[in-house]
C-alpha cells in the first residue's frame, strides 16, 4: 500500500511527531512504500538541523533524515508555515524540502491512504 | 469535455477538511483553509466540516482587530469562487454551542452525528485540524 503522512506537531513537544515516524517505520517494514512526509504548522520545526537535543534523548530531525536517505522518502516542509518560523533552506536537515500545500494535496490523490498526526 | 479527455484524466479524489477548533485561539482553522484553497486548484472533489469549538469560525460579524490578527472569516464567503460548496455543520456541536444557522456567515447544510459520520465513511482523504 502507498502511504503519504501529515505531520502536524512540532518535535519533542507531542508525541505526534515521534508517532509518525514509529508509524512510517513500521509501515516500511511491513513492506508498505511511504512516499512522501509532508510536515505542516510546527511540524515544520523537524526540519532544523541546528536542533540539539540532549544526548541521552532520541534526535527527532535526525532520525526523519536516516529513514528518508534509507527508504528514498521525500520530506516536504510547507512553504509559509516554514518561513513563518525561520525554517529556511540555509538551516533544512539533510533529506528536507521546502514546497508549497499542493504537495500534500498530490500525496493524497497518489497513496491509498493519507495518516494525519498531530495534536 | 470531450469523453477521451474524461478517459485521460482519473477521478478526483473526496478530500474533506474537518474544522475542530476555535477560530483565532490556534492557528489551525486558517492554515486548514488555506490547504481547501490549494485542494481545489487540483480540481478535487473539496467539503469542509465544521465540528466542536469549529463551528464558531463560521459566526457571523467577527470583529478582530483587537486580537491584531486578520478576519479570515470573509474568506469562507469566496469559497463558492472556487467551487468549494460542500460546507457541513455538526448539528450537536451547533447547537450545544447556543448557535443556529442564519447564525452562521455562508450557507451550510446541518447534519447531525450520525450522518455526518456517514459522509466521512464515504471520504478517500480526511484532513483534521
Amino acid at each position: 500500500m502507498k502511504i503519504g503522512i501529515l505531520v502536524n506537531a512540532g518535535p519533542y513537544t507531542h508525541q505526534a511527531n515521534d508517532s509518525a515516524y514509529l508509524f512510517a517505520r513500521a509501515a516500511i517494514q511491513k513492506g508498505h512504500v511511504v512516499e512522501r512526509v509532508f510536515f505542516y504548522h510546527d511540524g515544520v520545526n523537524t526540519a532544523n538541523r541546528l536542533t540539539e537535543p540532549p544526548q541521552d534523548d532520541r534526535n527527532v530531525t535526525s532520525r526523519w533524515s536516516k529513514l528518508a536517505s534509507d527508504h528514498k522518502i521525500d520530506l516536504v516542509v510547507c512553504v509559509a508555515a516554514a518561513l513563518r518560523r525561520g525554517i529556511k533552506d540555509q538551516i533544512l536537515a539533510p533529506g528536507f524540502r521546502i514546497s508549497g500545500l499542493g504537495q500534500l494535496i498530490e500525496s493524497g490523490i497518489k497513496s491509498d491512504r493519507l495518516v494525519v498526526f498531530g495534536d | 469535455m470531450t469523453e477521451a479527455t474524461q478517459a485521460a484524466r482519473p477521478e478526483p479524489k473526496k478530500f474533506m477538511l474537518v474544522n475542530r477548533r476555535a477560530p483565532h485561539g490556534t492557528v489551525y482553522a486558517l492554515e486548514a483553509l488555506e490547504v481547501v484553497l490549494i485542494a481545489a486548484t487540483f480540481d478535487q472533489d473539496v467539503s469542509l466540516v465544521f465540528l466542536d469549538d469549529g463551528v464558531f469560525s463560521l459566526v457571523k460579524s467577527q470583529k478582530t482587530a483587537d486580537l491584531e490578527m486578520k478576519n479570515f472569516s470573509l474568506m469562507y464567503r469566496a469559497l463558492d469562487d472556487y467551487d468549494v460548496n460542500k460546507l457541513y455543520v455538526e448539528r450537536e456541536s451547533m447547537e450545544s454551542r447556543g448557535l443556529k444557522a442564519s447564525d452562521l456567515l455562508v450557507e451550510v447544510e446541518v447534519l447531525d452525528r450520525k450522518e455526518l459520520s456517514e459522509r466521512m465513511e464515504q471520504q478517500d482523504v480526511l484532513l483534521s485540524f
